[in-house]
């Protein structure tokens, strides 16, 4: 796979107008009025919000715009104070997260959270659903969950083939690097089969050559079939794959869009983006002319 | 040009047995600003840790201007001229902007009036808010504090763990942007960056770490044209 | 220094219903923290409900020995729902010290005199192994058994076969959990709890479930302890509750075997100190009187679980990566 071919963008997701709140052919999340505030401070101030269905949606905006709060309100790890949301129609409110896990929608955070003290593949196993074994009563009785087991142990092996990590399905996976680590937590969410898979800044902390063979695992959930959303700061992975960016700032909605349109938006440009982009800070600084950087070209 | 920092086949590690950095080399001349890049596990926040003497150093020579500092203990480092940013909590919550501030001159307090006017020269916006509580500040503004306190000891070297780390875009530009100030009025400054881009963008001088030596080194702009280097820590997605 | 009756009694500590009792309980520890990572410190108040729960159904309500020990496991099934309903969504620390709490509110309970046509308050309860038929459903017939420093009595080894049968059991319940998935989802939310949730696992039903099936255990530490001895509220006190820890930590708190191992160790080893240490006392080599000497030996166990928890926390067999408390 070639890391620098762009990958096809999904097209005709919205309706109408690109704007905050547009509406979705094919929404998979819809959230309607959903506000959560901290003591006196309003985190999440959401009017509405369609995520479409088997694209991948980046969630962007500056820290303390509300885009982890809102992931967790929408994974059930929170509560809002008021408002309404709905996964595939079914209302989520006051279900908890667990639940919310079971319905199809499944979510990595920010400081993975490996399991260390298992095996690789232990960690893999946990991930699967409807477990006959997991129920206490059955757990006595190997003969009624051995052969789901072993079924599930196939499942893992091949999903640890896809990621390279299946010559480590035997150690445990706190002698995993940070990069594996990261790779372990994403086909631990693939055992879930989910239909909506939420990322929490997957890049945070992994190196860019590591960055792009993630991306590419990223780009095959869309393959088969699964929906994406993920908050990110690195705008190349937002730029490279995204087909919709949804950008927040304080609690709200500002902007909606495919990347190329809402990243030009002068708005966002000087609230989130900078205007550096795309130059090279050695010349910002003074620290090189533009006769080396001439020279270098 | 004096050696300011000097690192010598060092090696070190958290559990016994396991080294993390293996013979790894660096070293900073007065003024510089060093950028150190590399994959994960490659012992970059490790080096950083064992200059400022947070790490037990297993082997290998590290000297401070000439003196050998190994063995030292950070606060003996600090009033040497040494600050460190770590990347994670690196403020007081409970404690204001003001607070925090008096924190990094707490082994020199009666220097505490010039040195908050020299920080808040760099760092207008702190000035404005020096009652606010640390904690209730985004991550940026949290950035902006860790170094202001690491500056009000006048460190002549300045090491950064991460500082862009979890900064939205124009944060982290403001971050380097920032580190590229502080090295001009003098400062040398060690950084390891994950942004490796932009990090040698603004470096005079630059290691890549992986599996706990130095692999590559060279000028700022050798690395960040240097196809092998590009190919394998830096990724062609910004290009 | 007669070094015949410290051998020989320091040997009969290996095999005692006591030993036994804190193994069970002991296993209930390891399913609480061991495996599932929860602090109680509350361990001795199950014991004291399979005990009292025991005693109580003989004497007041006149079950059969079988009933009240049913009664006992009942009622350490319920206190487990009660203490886990309010505190399992608490963090660590805030269990540990609620636990405390709770075992000593269930000893008070036992002590007031407000109950004591039931409960016999301070003086505890006795003769309900005669009453409920424990005595009488005993197979041996009467005489000596065994050889050496083992020779028991014909209702001691009963007690002792009986209570040797309970811990197989429950030995063998505990391994089978631990290696099913259910097990493994124990072993998750000792991890990580979020990390569990996020893959669609009910974590406190989980939770509330360990915290049974280790109360059950101990339960029947307490049931097996009033077999042998009394049911008395100054057993059920906190110390024991460190006991039972340091038989835990001392075993290995997530292993199968370790628990029972650690409990023999702990109390060969109390044995050992119960009958040298006043020998030291009245030899003069220790300079204290010989009684002083005796109570010493909580000194040292005190000592000991210190040392044990900062140098070795995983015990004899356990995995040091499965267990630090520095985390």
């Amino acid at each position: 796979m070639s890391n620098n071919d762009s990958p096809i963008k999904s097209t005709g997701l919205h309706i109408g107008e690109a704007a905050p709140g547009c509406k979705k052919t094919d929404p998979m999340l819809v959230i309607d009025h959903v506000k959560k505030s901290f003591g006196g401070l309003t985190a999440v101030d959401v009017e509405h919000l369609e995520i479409p269905k088997n694209a991948i949606t980046a969630l962007i905006g500056p820290n303390g715009a509300g885009k982890t709060t809102l992931f967790n309100l929408l994974t059930g790890f929170d509560t809002p104070d008021t408002g309404a949301w709905e996964f595939l129609g079914t209302s989520l409110s006051g279900v908890p997260s667990y639940k919310v896990a079971q319905m199809g929608q499944v979510r990595t955070f920010q400081l993975t959270k490996a399991l260390s003290l298992l095996t690789v593949l232990d960690n893999m196993k946990l991930g699967s659903k409807n477990q006959v074994g997991e129920s206490i009563f059955r757990a006595l009785f190997p003969g009624s969950w051995r052969k789901q087991d072993a079924e599930i142990e196939l499942k893992a092996i091949e999903l640890l083939k896809r990621f390279n990590l299946d010559a480590k399905q035997a150690d445990f996976a706190a002698s995993l690097s940070g990069g594996q680590r990261k790779l372990l937590e994403m086909a631990r969410a693939l055992m879930t089969d989910p239909v909506l898979v939420m990322l929490d800044e997957p890049m945070a902390g992994v190196n860019p050559a590591l960055t792009q063979s993630l991306l590419g695992h990223v780009l095959n959930l869309k393959k088969e079939g699964m929906t994406v959303l993920f908050v990110e700061h690195d705008m190349h992975m937002v730029r490279h794959i995204a087909d919709w960016v949804v950008v927040m700032a304080e609690g709200k909605v500002v902007a909606e869009g495919p990347p190329e349109t809402v990243m030009n938006e002068q708005a966002v440009i000087d609230a989130y983006l900078g205007a550096h982009q795309d130059t090279d800070l050695g010349v910002v600084t003074g620290r090189i002319s533009i006769i080396d950087q001439e020279k270098d070209k | 040009m004096t050696r300011v920092v000097d690192v010598k086949n060092l090696t070190a590690g958290y559990l016994p047995g396991v080294n993390i950095l293996n013979e790894a080399n660096l070293y900073a001349d007065k003024g510089e600003l060093i950028g150190i890049i590399g994959p994960n596990g490659a012992g970059k926040s490790t080096l950083l840790k064992s200059i400022f003497g947070l790490v037990k150093v297993r082997e290998g020579s590290i000297t401070l201007n000439g003196e050998d500092i190994v063995g030292q203990k950070p606060n003996q480092l600090v009033s040497k001229g040494v600050g460190y940013i770590p990347q994670n909590n690196n403020v007081f919550p409970s404690l204001t902007i003001e607070e925090n501030l008096q924190m990094g001159v707490f082994q020199e307090p009666k220097n505490y009036e010039k040195r908050l006017e020299f920080v808040v020269s760099i760092f207008d916006e702190l000035g404005k808010r020096l009652k606010q509580r640390a904690g209730s500040l985004s991550g940026g503004e949290r950035q902006m504090v860790a170094m202001g306190r690491a500056l009000m000891m006048e460190p002549s070297v300045l090491l950064l763990d991460e500082p862009s780390a979890g900064l939205s875009p124009v944060r982290q530009d403001e971050a380097f942007l920032r580190v590229s100030e502080i090295n001009k009025a003098g400062v040398t400054c060690i950084m390891v960056e994950q942004n490796a881009r932009r990090c040698l963008q603004i470096a005079d001088r630059g290691y890549v770490l992986d599996q706990g030596t130095d692999a590559v080194t060279g000028t700022g702009r050798e690395l960040l044209n240097d196809p092998q280097v590009v190919g394998l820590y830096l990724g062609t997605l910004g290009t | 220094m007669d070094w015949g009756t410290i051998i020989n009694n320091t040997l009969a500590g290996l095999l005692t219903p006591t030993t036994i009792a804190f193994a069970l309980a002991a296993l209930g520890l390891a399913m609480h923290f061991g495996f599932a990572g929860l602090l109680n410190f509350g361990i001795a108040g199950f014991m004291a409900i399979g005990a009292y729960g025991y005693a109580i159904s003989v004497l007041t309500f006149g079950f059969p020995w079988w009933g009240g020990m049913i009664v006992g496991i009942i009622g350490s099934i319920l206190f487990a729902i009660l203490l886990g309903i309010p505190t399992l969504r608490l963090r660590g620390d805030y269990l540990a010290i609620v636990t405390i709490a709770a075992a000593e509110i269930v000893r008070l309970l036992f002590l007031t005199t407000a109950f004591t046509d039931v409960t016999g308050s301070a003086d505890g309860l006795f003769g309900y192994n005669n009453a409920g038929g424990f005595t009488n459903a005993n197979p041996f017939p009467p005489g000596s058994y065994g050889w050496g420093p083992w020779t028991y009595n014909s209702e001691t080894l009963w007690v002792l076969t009986f209570g040797l049968g309970v811990l197989a059991v429950c030995v063998w319940f505990l391994w089978a959990l631990m290696r099913s998935p259910w097990g493994r989802v124990i072993k998750g939310i000792r991890e990580d709890e979020e990390a569990i949730r996020a893959l669609g696992k009910n974590v406190f039903a989980y939770k509330l479930q360990a915290l049974i099936i280790g109360g059950i255990f101990g339960g029947m530490g307490g049931i097996i302890f009033a077999a042998f001895a009394n049911v008395s509220p100054g057993v059920y006190v906190t110390s024991i509750t460190f006991f039972i820890w340091t038989s835990l930590l001392l075993g290995g708190a997530a292993t199968i075997w370790g628990p029972v191992i650690g409990a023999v160790i702990f109390w060969t080893l109390q044995a050992f100190l119960s009958n040298i240490l006043p020998e030291l006392a009245l030899a003069g080599i220790l300079p204290v009187s010989g009684t002083q000497a005796a109570t010493l030996r909580f000194v040292l166990v005190g000592i000991g679980l210190m040392l044990l928890v900062i140098y070795r926390p995983q015990g004899i067999f356990g995995d040091k990566r499965e267990l630090t408390f520095v985390k």
